[in-house]
């Protein structure tokens, strides 16, 4: 069951070899086994979980099971659960049990899939390592002196440890992607507007968006269709069909053309993931594909760019957070103000707090211009550049992170350092495209490398085709950490 | 661009964050280094382009005007710090 | 010095949707306490707001109704401030491009048309209630009305006094419940006005600092709040001060107004475009057929009762306060000669306004309906009843309620309320009286005129007011005269 595929998963299930209330003990062990080490899972409840299992195994034996029936998947702590604890990495919601389900949440649940537990993450999907969460850093299976990236480092976690068969994530400025490329597993950010945001925490609005990580393309593929779908609760939510995501897994990439934004290719990128992207485009060419080199002239402003328009929207939708309705209530206030005023500095951590800070400063008055407009012009401007790239090609191809996963504590210290990490995962949100990065490579020390496939808008079936191509030919998204295998959990 | 100590102070009251002298310092320096980054988006001429609030040029949908929601005030009351009489309590405000 | 004021209103209006404005949560007034305040209206973490289309169509019938433009793209903005009554910390506003600009409405100052220019009206949604007064030691916060759709309708500055505020303020009051946006329930809150009020040197045309002063929900506040804000102000310039700009209070009890501490903080609101919600879009065949549901507008209506009706302009102000009003009228009136026009005219402007505010009743609540009226006013034509007695059938109408236009002969006929017009039934009641009132005689033979009006009375009184008062006249002129 170790790192199978949800094919073959589902097809153990259907077979009968195992049942969905085994299929999730299994999963429940590893968790109960690995996670004091790695921190992956915020909540994990075996009753519910056990209770969703068998609910499943009953619709099986009455002949009703879907793809996904029965089958464990981990859920970001971001999204609401109704009944389960959904704390948001913060202290804040720490104790806030959900009284509502997420679209996506609901979606699973109608899709037969088990909520396996509540993954670790970032604080409010703000950070890039994990290390912001208030219950503490996740750990790279790899290397568990390193971070597994962020903000959705625990559902990356899970999956490349074996603690769940597949996750999910949201990817506001690279919260999916690079932690995939840092656990050496596949994580798809979906055109926006393709995923609702209704029950997704959030943090930016007009960037964050959810979306499946997995072992292979292929998963990704099966979770797609559950994950996508319009939902009249968001009015950002795009009113298409649901799309089937497996329908172009199988086409031969001849006449593929791959735009490589020479951008991407930059100074300050560790030559070993430069090296590793190099050797992958030539199994690109070998399948068949072309390569355009194009340029994204503006990709360097869209750190700048985001760090003014995120941090603008999450002051405002973090506002609601204040002792009264719901979450952290500080013991310390006589006055509303003091209210106000402690609960939020109590319940919210270092990074949320600078990020507020930005946001109120670069929103206010005289500033307004300055920042917030100034850099909606530019988004503009920045998502033209890929507008004007697609024109060449099918997909981009890059690095997702300059360098490999970092030690814990290394840039925790340095914000600039740490904002400049997501260099080439941003511009993708601040456009809305999709976006996903696969593993292709390992360095040195052994930690893995992603690649990052951007598609042009509403193309997810072609880039999941592209990578499972890719995946056919190779086994980078096979290889696992050699810490944490069958051995441990037998 | 730098802040000043007092701006610092100003927008905390303003996004309402209890902040100490210490913690306004270390702020200072912090949101110093983050705006250096942000500032590189001055070189750029903008007076052309459109700003963009969102990822797709769409209009937004309209719902019909339906009642469709049910009282949950207990349930919602439930997760809440302080509630008396169905009201949620805060220290008392003088406007 | 000479001074003179300045004033602007911005009139919060709640729209007649039923639900709210992003929330699927009903508006209904009068709930227990935060039970209809859904995941959307506490600000669950992760809810997001869906634009109500009553409250976008409800714009859009503003807009035409004061001549404004409706923009074909609007955007809504955050309005960032804390408070507990706010539940997301922002209020879902319109900032830069509202939904509508422009438009005027037109008021009377005394006998004379005014126009008063509007600068727009925006959609936002409204805030909760906070409860100051059930707890010592705390607020209680209600979050029913939370998300309550509302129009906000600025003026320029071009009000001049306290009875022209309150002028325009009852002439928007009519118009939003007459194209059916507002029900105009001021006592719930569903009608009220920020004033902005400043005064300057008479002969000056800069503007003077100027102070807003909050939730005004009734005319007579809003005229003693900007009547004592403008003493306020001149007194304290006149001393040497200098006003300074802010939020105030009216305080009823006290008939004062006073700065607002929770405002004390100099806001920065920090407007941005709402991420979660796209520019609202509205193409020409979406207002031609909001166009197409308007009524027909107080001033047309008023100018076409002028012309149709031939009733007086007083007559025709005072039947177009409202479209119930105007309704109830024509219900009467419609179809009939000038002499029942005028006559239906009075009844509603008359008795008919007059019970209704003594048993404070809505026109639509009214016991006599139009058609009741509409066979009485035909049955004093026709000589059936005097006007006298149709005093009477009225308030036995209004005593029965049962709004059928039947009723009204039914009631003449059993009460025994016809005008007596036979003249050989009068001239006996003539000679009866007659043969008692010899002193009366004997005066009018002399040549008092008085006697005259005395021996009329008589008849009447032995009639009990139902004959016919011109064939008493003439009967009485032909037996004296012989």
């Amino acid at each position: 069951m170790l790192h199978a595929s949800l094919k073959t998963l589902s097809q153990g299930l259907a077979s009968g070899k195992y049942s969905s209330v085994e299929l999730t003990q299994y999963f429940l062990r590893r968790i109960e086994q690995l996670n004091p080490t790695l921190n992956s899972f915020i909540t994990v409840d075996a009753q519910k979980s056990l209770a969703q299992a068998s609910a499943a195994d009953a619709q099986r034996a009455q002949g009703r099971a879907q793809p996904l029936t029965g089958i464990p998947i981990a859920q970001k702590d971001i999204f609401c659960a109704k009944d389960w604890l959904t704390t948001c990495g913060s202290k804040m919601l720490s104790q806030f049990i959900s009284p509502y389900d997420a679209h996506v949440i609901e979606r699973f649940n109608s899709a037969g899939a088990v909520n396996l537990g509540k993954t670790n993450m970032d604080e409010f999907a703000m950070g890039s390592s994990n290390e912001t969460s208030f219950f503490g850093p996740v750990r790279n299976p790899w290397d568990t002196e390193r971070v597994p990236g962020g903000s959705s480092g625990g559902s990356a976690c899970a999956v490349a440890a074996g603690l769940a068969p597949a996750a999910t994530g949201t990817d506001t400025g690279g919260s999916i992607r690079q932690p995939a490329a840092f656990t050496g597993i596949c994580g798809l950010k979906p055109t926006y507007g393709l995923v609702s945001r209704y029950g997704m925490i959030a943090f930016a609005s007009s960037l964050d968006q959810g979306g499946p990580m997995g072992n292979s393309a292929e998963d990704l593929a099966m979770l797609m269709p559950v994950m996508a779908g319009f939902d009249a609760r968001d009015s950002t939510s795009l009113d298409r069909p649901v799309e089937d995501y497996e329908r172009d897994l199988a086409k031969p990439l001849s006449g593929l053309r791959i735009g490589l934004p020479k951008e991407f290719f930059a100074q300050g990128t560790s030559p070993e993931v430069l090296n590793a992207i190099e050797q992958s485009i030539v199994e690109y060419q070998k399948l068949g594909a072309s390569i355009v080199e194009v340029s994204l002239p503006n990709m360097a402003l869209s750190v700048p760019v985001y760090y003014v328009l995120a941090p603008a929207e999450a002051s405002s939708n973090l506002s609601r957070y204040d002792g009264v309705r719901y979450g952290h209530r500080s013991a310390q206030y006589q006055t509303l103000s003091e209210l106000y005023e402690n609960s939020r500095a109590e319940g919210f951590g270092a990074e949320v707090k600078r990020r507020i800070l930005i946001g109120a400063y670069v929103l206010s008055h005289g500033y307004y211009d300055a920042y917030y407009l100034r850099a909606q012009k530019l988004r503009r401007l920045i998502a033209q550049d890929f507008t004007d790239a697609f024109a060449h090609c099918d997909v981009l191809m890059g690095p997702t992170s300059p360098s490999t996963a970092f030690k814990l504590g290394e840039k925790s210290n340095d914000p600039v350092q740490m904002y400049l990490s997501d260099i080439y995962t941003i511009a993708v949100n601040l456009a809305g495209l999709p976006g996903m990065s696969i593993p292709c490579g390992l360095d040195k020390q052994g930690l893995p490398i992603g690649l990052q496939i951007i598609g042009n808008y509403f193309r997810e079936a072609q880039m999941l085709n592209v990578a499972h191509q890719y995946q056919l030919a190779t086994d980078w998204h096979q290889r696992r950490s050699p810490h944490f295998g069958e051995a441990l959990t037998s | 661009m730098a802040l000043t100590l007092d701006e610092v102070k100003q927008v905390a009251r303003l996004a309402r964050l209890a902040i100490n002298e210490e913690e306004a310092l270390a702020t200072q320096t912090q949101l110093g280094h983050i705006f250096n980054l942000i500032s590189q988006m001055q070189a750029i001429d903008v007076s052309q382009i459109e700003p963009m609030s969102h990822a797709q040029d769409l209009s937004q949908r309209l719902r019909d005007d339906v009642v469709s929601e049910v009282d949950q005030r207990e349930r919602f009351q439930s997760i809440a710090p302080e509630v008396h009489s169905g009201l949620y309590l805060v220290p008392k405000v003088i406007e | 010095m000479k001074w003179e004021v300045v004033i602007g209103l911005e009139t919060h209006a709640q729209l007649s949707t039923a639900s709210k404005i992003f929330s699927s949560a009903s508006t209904a007034f009068g709930a227990a306490p935060n039970t209809q305040a859904c995941a959307v209206d506490i600000a669950l973490p992760g809810v997001l707001p869906v634009l109500n289309k009553g409250a976008v169509e409800r714009a859009i019938r503003f807009g035409l109704a004061v001549g404004a433009r409706i923009h074909p793209r609007s955007v809504f903005a955050r309005k960032n401030y804390f408070y507990p009554d706010l539940p997301k910390g922002y209020q879902i506003s319109q900032y830069e491009q509202p939904i509508v600009q422009g438009g005027s409405l037109s008021i009377m100052v005394g006998e004379t048309e005014k126009i008063i220019q509007l600068t727009r009206a925006h959609l936002e949604e409204d805030a909760g209630k906070s409860l100051h007064e059930e707890f010592n030691s705390a607020t209680g916060i209600d979050l029913n009305r939370a998300g309550t759709p509302l129009l906000e309708i600025v003026t320029e500055p071009d009000l001049r006094s306290s009875a022209e505020a309150v002028s325009y303020a009852k002439a928007l009051h009519a118009l939003v419940r007459w194209i059916d946006i507002c029900d105009g329930n001021m006592q719930e809150g569903s009608f009220r006005c920020d004033a902005n009020v400043s005064v300057r040197p008479l002969g000056t045309t800069t503007l003077g600092t100027r102070c807003e002063i909050k939730n005004l929900n009734s005319f007579r506040f809003l005229e003693r709040a900007i009547d004592f804000e403008v003493r306020r102000q001149i007194e304290l310039i006149e001393e040497g001060g200098r006003v300074i700009q802010e939020t105030r209070l009216y305080d009823p009890q006290k008939d004062e107004t006073r700065s607002m501490r929770s405002k004390e903080d100099a806001h920065d609101y920090r407007y941005f475009p709402d991420p979660d919600l796209l520019p609202i879009a509205i193409d020409e065949k979406t207002v031609a057929s909001v166009r197409a549901t308007l009524p027909e507008l107080p001033q047309a209506k008023k100018a076409r009762f002028i012309n149709d009706y031939g009733i007086s302009a007083y007559d025709a102000a005072m039947l177009t306060t409202s479209r119930d009003v105007a309704d109830y009228f024509e219900g009467a009136a419609s179809g009939s000669d000038a002499k029942t026009v005028k006559l239906c005219a009075n009844w509603v402007a008359g008795p008919i306004h007059a019970r209704l505010n003594e048993d404070n009743l809505s026109i639509v609540e009214s016991r006599v309906s139009h058609s009741q009226l509409r066979q009485l006013v035909l049955r004093v034509t026709d000589g059936t009843v005097s006007g006298k007695m149709a005093h009477e059938v009225f308030n036995a109408l209004w005593a029965e309620g049962s709004l059928e236009a039947l009723s009204v002969d039914r009631i003449i006929q059993s009460q025994g309320l016809q005008q007596i017009s036979d003249t050989g039934a009068i001239e006996k009641i003539v000679d009866e009286v007659l043969a008692t009132q010899a002193q009366q005689v004997k005066d009018y033979r002399a040549g008092k005129q008085k006697a005259f009006n005395a021996l009329v009375g008589q008849v009447m009184k032995a009639t009990r007011g139902k004959a016919n008062p011109q064939e008493v006249n003439d009967c009485l002129k032909r037996r004296l005269d012989a």
